[in-house]
């Protein structure tokens, strides 16, 4: 699950991570009066959407006068965000966070991420911040600094130590940024997750540490144990990934015509690679499961179809421990209670494939077999077309 | 000859009492396993699917001489009871839960490897795993024993239905396996391509090994240079996810593409330039190896003559 910047920073207030002060979150609806700024500011306003590289796309502006924030939360909010993290779509801003702006005298990057190689939290960090790190990660790898978290000790003292001297951290703000990196790494392991990211850590310009922005990420698999997090709106999935998310099924929403249905991850992925090597582009990746019951079929059939774009349906099972035959009656079932309008490919294979086919053959729905997912994704595109 | 389980493995089932251990433990027994033990705490001393039932993974082998244990354990759970059969002694854990937080996972690792440096090594295998099948001899997982057939290719792979497709076109092909080992997508688990293709390598049965990945992570780039370098059996490779789109997770927490790495094409031009035979089109992987195994001299190395002899009586 990913947390909005204002989410993370509620959650660095808890471990001690200096902040600027903050004055509100608007959202869409709400009164500007909401929002009651002090200080002499000047104030930021930041869209609350989940990608990097919202700065460049308008969704940060420093305002000097009250009446210049409200003009900037005014015009940001509903305003449609797109950069190099989201992939072509276009994110509304639906809630912005205001705060005090920060002039940075330096900004420093730092974060722990979970390396799958050495199964261990890594903090990665880097005096040069402010960039993404990625493409800090392509032009001066020698830039990075990484330090391997013991998921029992925490980081150890003498660690952050070295990550202070190797980052050339002022003495000045030498206590507070070892404090901040073991509290990174304890937040980390304690909220079970596998991102935290503060970029920039600046060191302004009157001297201070302060994390400007926030990024948490948390495991899925780990949320039985945080209440506190699982009880947190999901500002990533769609409206349709919610609703099959709730009855177990595994759906993404993509730009293509053909929706697809398949048992497995694994094959659901293959499945949208051989759609497009027959020339045609999926409509999603939607996973029912292992279990694929009629319940689970209907409701499929019925999140596929609400997309609009869809011109034909492919159902591609390789029934295992569930039986080909079951699947079929299922399939039967499903299609009769929701009237399909688009054309149905369906392919079956493993246990009972001869019944199940018998089943779909003889059940009088319009729909064509395969025998191959070859076969059927060739088929799906052509019908797709007509 | 195979790897890791064979007629001879003592199987003891962790959560067999519950509803998915005991659907799958039965199927398991059907195929021919040798199941010796279940293990659910405060069922100690009865019987389950006509099969003594204990309270702790110790006496299980103390009592019925488990060596592998196969996880059904809900995920809250699992990591506490791969570490009990770490400890009590096992040799092989399969560990089939989903779902398992990658922390937990984490802490499995750091205590698994303590034990190795002990000299009380262990190999997991897992989690979010169909399992391990040697047909003919021992299926423990998940996996419908029926779609294998006997042979000599093993198969290794980060998915559960899509091996049982690849499995699938290889029997249709009369092309059998020698074992099929499901490691699992979570982003931390047991043994990884490398580690299976090491065994495989070994193995006198194995002619040649299938292998399937997926996007995320660089498990296929560790096994491409591990081909290079070491392989002298032939290896065929789909890697799936080549449309898949950045930074969504696509059902396995591993197959997230983060960047640069671990995108489906760094991974194909790994394997290919490791010598693999990659397929493109997952519909012809039993074809691809039927026409490479049954034509001899065709293959990349030396024993491909003698591969496709062993492999056509598959």
């Amino acid at each position: 699950m990913k947390l909005l910047e204002y989410e993370g920073k509620d959650i660095f207030e808890t471990y001690k991570i200096p902040i600027q002060a903050r004055f509100g979150v608007v959202r869409i609806g709400d009164s500007i009066e909401s929002v009651k700024l002090d200080g002499p500011g000047p104030w930021v306003v930041k869209a609350q959407v989940l990608t990097g590289g919202r700065g460049k796309a308008g969704g940060v502006k420093i305002a000097r006068t009250k009446e210049e924030t409200h003009t900037y939360i005014n015009n940001m909010l509903g305003m449609k965000i797109i950069t190099h993290q989201t992939h072509g779509t276009a994110l509304t801003v639906e809630e912005v966070l205001v705060e005090t702006a920060c002039v940075p005298e330096r900004e420093i990057y730092i974060s722990v991420v979970l390396d799958r190689k050495e199964a261990v939290p890594m903090i990665i960090a880097s005096a040069e911040g402010g960039m993404s790190i990625e493409e800090l990660a392509r032009t001066k790898p020698e830039c990075i600094i990484k330090m391997p978290v013991d998921v029992n000790t925490g980081l150890l003292d003498f660690q952050a130590r070295e990550l202070a001297f190797a980052l050339k951290i002022p003495w000045h703000n030498f206590r507070d940024f070892t404090a901040v990196a073991k509290s990174i790494a304890k937040l980390f392991v304690d909220y079970d997750a596998s991102l935290v990211e503060i970029n920039p850590l600046a060191i302004t310009k009157d001297g201070r540490l302060v994390a400007v922005d926030a990024k948490i990420v948390t495991d899925d698999n780990a949320l039985f144990r945080h209440k506190d997090l699982e009880a947190k709106p999901d500002h990533e999935s769609s409206e349709i990934e919610k609703e099959a998310k709730a009855i177990g099924i595994n759906y993404i929403g993509l730009d293509g015509t053909i929706g697809c249905m398949v048992n497995g991850a694994g094959l659901a992925m293959a499945t949208l690679d051989t759609v497009k090597l027959a020339g045609g582009s999926a409509a999603n990746f939607l996973d029912v499961g292992g279990g694929a019951n009629v319940e689970q079929i209907t409701k499929a059939f019925q999140i596929i179809l609400k997309d609009s774009k869809v011109k034909a349906i492919l159902v591609n099972i390789f029934g295992g421990i569930m039986k080909c035959d079951n699947i079929a009656q299922g399939i039967a079932e499903a299609t009769k209670k929701i009237k399909l309008h688009v054309p149905l490919v369906v392919r079956l294979e493993g246990t009972n494939v001869k019944e199940g086919k018998a089943i779909l053959k003889n059940s009088g729905i319009k729909l064509e077999q395969a025998d191959s997912l070859w076969e059927a994704a060739q088929k799906a595109v052509k019908a797709a077309k007509n | 000859m195979s790897i890791l389980l064979n007629k001879r493995s003592k199987l003891a089932v962790h959560g067999m009492t519950g509803a998915q251990g005991s659907f799958h433990s039965q199927l398991c027994l059907e195929y021919g396993c040798n199941i010796v033990a279940g293990i659910t705490p405060g069922k100690g001393g009865t019987r389950h699917l006509n099969i003594p039932v204990f309270n702790t993974v110790k006496e299980a082998v103390r009592e019925a001489g488990a060596d592998t244990s196969l996880i059904f354990v809900p995920p809250p759970f699992a990591a506490d009871s791969i570490l009990e059969a770490a400890e009590a002694g096992i040799k092989v854990i399969i560990a089939i839960t989903e779902g398992i937080p990658v922390l937990d996972m984490v802490r499995v690792k750091k205590h698994l490897g303590r034990l190795e440096l002990e000299g009380r090594g262990v190999t997991l295998i897992g989690p979010n795993c169909p399992g391990v099948i040697t047909p003919g001899e021992c299926k423990a997982g998940i996996m419908p024993g029926y779609i294998h057939k006997k042979g000599h290719i093993g198969i290794v792979s980060r998915s559960g239905t899509l091996t049982y497709e690849a499995v699938w076109q290889l029997t249709s092909q009369d092309l059998g396996q020698s074992t099929v080992v499901g490691i699992g997508g979570d982003p931390v688990q047991g043994m990884n391509f490398v580690d299976v293709l090491k065994l495989f390598e070994a193995d006198k049965d194995t002619t040649a090994v299938v292998m399937i990945g997926e996007i995320g992570g660089s498990a296929e780039e560790d096994a491409a240079r591990f081909i290079k370098a070491r392989m002298t059996k032939p290896v065929f490779a789909f890697v799936a996810g080549k449309t898949a789109p950045p930074g969504r997770r696509m059902g396995h927490a591993g197959a997230i593409v983060e960047g640069a790495s671990g995108t489906h094409a760094s991974k194909i031009a790994a394997l290919e330039k490791a010598g693999a035979t990659v397929v493109e089109n997952l519909s012809h992987m039993g074809e691809t190896v039927a026409a490479k195994l049954k034509a001899p001299g065709q293959s990349r190395k030396k024993q491909g003559g003698e591969t496709a002899k062993r492999g056509n009586k598959g």
